[in-house]
């Protein structure tokens, strides 16, 4: 059935026909009416769920690592500072190794108070051990949430699916919502191998001595290795089922391009309007946006950058004292060429707490970088600390 | 000694037969906290899921791969163990297995601190489970730190002397019976069919349960080993810790009139109270008699109240 609704409706139908079982959230903005579509869906019965209204995101997430270790299917949303508040869950969540989804409106980290988007909450998490997806419309939100629970089912390993403030959150777009039978034929019950049952008394969590311990975090990483080759059959599974197939990576006029401007989420999405733009100008260029990030597609980004001639890298985001963090993971991923076939890679920061990414912008980035004019790493478009000084005192 | 040992023989115990903690365990000799756990789950039975956060517990239940416990374990983070306990409860619950009991098994520090946004969270929301909260009043677990359970007087090594602890302890059942909690009692390991009645007693009943176990710990109450339950019964003997049972924050029924022995004779048998002032001890004294006199009073208000409303039954859809 095709709806007009909006990237948080998208989560909560995604979760609906998922047939979560326990869902434990705590509202904070730009999530907030996804668990409200959600508390819906339980008071009209049409999600059988208990649903915990916890009293902070710390306790969401304990809540679904309990309900999760006693072999339900669960589900949380938050953003941001929520987020933030669930850091010792969300590495506890990993090394319990549930399958936990949880979706995260991509909101700026306070202070100052922000709650447009940007990519730094997410991005902190990265080495926690959980899968990240980022999107870039809504019909990908939905999608992924359903893809989500069976990936993360099967190698258990919990997923972030990732969605930009407002952009997506609260934009109203045409989705196809499937039917529950196409998605009980993708998605059967949950099965964990183990859990706490009074029938198989295990213990869960213990005391692990130094001998033990990193057993348990190398099966993470294979885990994660070989949740790359999960995530593909995943898709290629769905997309028989509805038509809709998605890559761990996304590329848009990469034939010829010799410059390509790689990103995540929705700015990839007006990146191809921008390029649109420059081809019609004669410069060849692409988009390479990136969805899974964890596990980390670096052979496909190499595969798929290889020989360009320059790779710009748009990040929502900075590791404050380095660079953009999918620059870093680009360079990284580039690092594996052979020198001649290396591409240049320059970095822009823009769009920090919801500032405006558009079409202008990133044609305007583009063609400084054909131009040879773009420095290797540049904040975009941002008042120098005196402008900025002046720029209040006259405001007030 | 005017509370005799001899006066109180194992052999006449009437308990539960079956034990569901297991030799091989690691607790210090002479630990409540083992005591405790043996006869909470001669109380529970093994259809039962003990949640345990970060606490001596944590590693009492064994290292990887072993297993102190008949029934399942799970160990969660510090400040969890109310929350963690209902998310098992809510998938128990969607299994159709609510003939399962959730134990959440937490020490003062995981109790009265850092568990305690989690755990008024959960009684807010009347969550189905059982929560006992085993009470060596400090963080033992890392060497004997103050907590809010800590009482005035003692010595931790964050209170040396001659900077013991200017405070006294948090009252929990109190705070607890405020939420209109469906049961909050507090309990002994020095009155096991006392502790196991009130086990069972909670088990028996849906919603919020939690119970407030006294336990002796010989290493942080620089204690001898042997004595630890007779200190315990001291602590109830004394009027140090009364034992009674408040039902949805009103009804109270005292379990046990104490012999009101005079307090020193608890204090002197724990070296934490050496050091002790003649103010600190006078506030001691006098504590015990207003608390009591408070007790009585709320117990009789209790009496003079009829039931307070029952809320309606739920409509909820699941």
């Amino acid at each position: 059935m095709k709806a007009v609704i909006k990237g948080n409706s998208a989560v909560a139908h995604g979760v609906r026909l998922a047939k979560a079982q326990v869902i434990a959230a705590y509202p904070i903005t730009p999530q907030t009416s996804i668990i409200e579509d959600l508390a819906a869906f339980v008071a009209k019965g049409e999600l059988a769920a208990t649903f915990v209204k916890v009293e902070s995101e710390h306790s969401a997430l304990a809540a679904c690592i309990g309900a999760a270790s006693a072999g339900a299917r669960v589900f949380t949303a938050t953003s941001a500072q929520g987020l933030a508040l669930m850091h010792e869950l969300i590495h506890w969540a990993a090394g319990a190794r549930l399958p936990i989804v949880l979706a995260d409106v991509n909101r700026a980290m306070a202070p100052g108070w922000s709650i447009w988007t940007d990519q730094n909450d997410t991005l902190s998490q990265r080495d926690t051990g959980w899968m990240q997806v980022y999107c870039a419309s809504s019909q990908e939100v939905l999608d992924s949430v359903v893809q989500a629970y069976k990936v993360s089912e099967k190698v258990l390993l919990p997923t972030m699916i990732v969605l930009d403030a407002f952009f997506l959150s609260h934009t109203h777009e045409v989705v196809d919502i499937p039917d529950q039978g196409v998605v009980d034929r993708f998605l059967p019950p949950l099965e964990l191998p183990l859990k706490l049952d009074v029938e198989r008394p295990g213990a869960f969590g213990n005391l692990v001595f130094p001998d033990r311990y990193m057993e348990f975090r190398y099966k993470i990483e294979l885990a994660q290795r070989e949740a790359l080759e999960v995530w593909k059959d995943v898709a290629e599974e769905w997309s028989q089922l509805t038509g809709r197939s998605y890559g761990l990576v996304e590329g848009y006029r990469l034939e010829d391009a010799d410059t390509v401007l790689l990103t995540a989420g929705t700015p990839a999405s007006t990146a191809r309007v921008a390029v649109d733009e420059l081809r019609r100008e004669g410069v060849p260029c692409g988009v390479l946006r990136l969805r899974v990030f964890r596990p980390f597609p670096a052979p496909e980004l190499a595969r798929l950058l290889a020989g360009r001639r320059r790779v710009v890298v748009l990040d929502r985001n900075c590791s404050y004292g380095h660079h953009g963090i999918f620059h870093q993971e680009a360079k990284s991923a580039l690092y594996a060429l052979p020198e001649r076939r290396r591409p240049e890679l320059l970095g822009v920061i823009a769009g920090l707490g919801g500032r405006d990414i558009t079409v202008g912008d990133l044609v305007a980035i583009l063609r400084k970088a054909a131009r040879e004019e773009l420095p290797e790493v540049s904040w975009w478009n941002v008042l120098q600390p005196q402008e900025e000084l002046e720029a209040a005192v006259a405001s007030k | 000694m005017s509370v005799e040992l001899a006066a109180y023989d194992p052999k006449n115990l009437h308990l539960p037969e079956e034990d569901w903690l297991r030799s091989g365990h690691l607790a210090c000799p002479g630990c409540g906290a083992a005591l405790g756990m043996r006869l909470a789950l001669k109380a529970l039975g093994p259809k039962t899921i003990v949640v345990i956060p970060a606490c001596c517990w944590a590693v009492i239940n064994g290292p990887y791969p072993f297993h102190a416990l008949g029934v399942p374990v799970l160990q969660v983070a510090f400040e969890t163990a109310a929350v963690s306990a209902a998310g098992i409860r809510a998938a128990l619950h969607m299994q159709g297995r609510d003939d399962v009991a959730v134990l959440a098994w937490a020490g003062d520090g995981g109790t009265f601190d850092i568990g305690f946004q989690s755990l008024s969270g959960a009684v807010e929301r009347n969550e189905d489970i059982i929560y006992v909260c085993y009470d060596n009043e400090a963080y033992m677990n890392t060497g004997i730190q103050r907590s809010s359970a800590t009482p005035l007087g003692a010595w931790t090594t964050t209170t040396p002397e001659p900077n013991t602890k200017p405070e006294p302890k948090k009252n929990m059942v109190e705070i607890l019976a405020e939420h209109r909690i469906p049961y909050a009692a507090t309990a002994s390991i020095a009155f096991p069919e006392d502790f196991v009645r009130k086990l069972q007693k909670a088990r028996s009943i849906t919603g919020t349960k939690f119970i407030h176990l006294w336990i002796s710990c010989p290493a942080g109450h620089k204690s001898e080993e042997r004595l630890s339950v007779h200190i315990a019964r001291l602590a109830v003997e004394t009027g140090v810790f009364p034992l009674y049972e408040v039902e949805h924050g009103t009804r109270y029924t005292i379990n046990h009139e104490p012999k009101f022995v005079d307090v020193s004779e608890y204090l002197a048998l724990q070296g934490r109270f050496r050091h002790l002032t003649a103010e600190q001890l006078d506030f001691i004294r006098q504590s015990i008699q207003w608390e009591w006199q408070r007790l009585r009073a709320k117990a009789a208000m209790g009496e003079q109240l009829p039931p307070p409303p029952a809320p309606p039954r739920s409509g909820m859809v699941v």
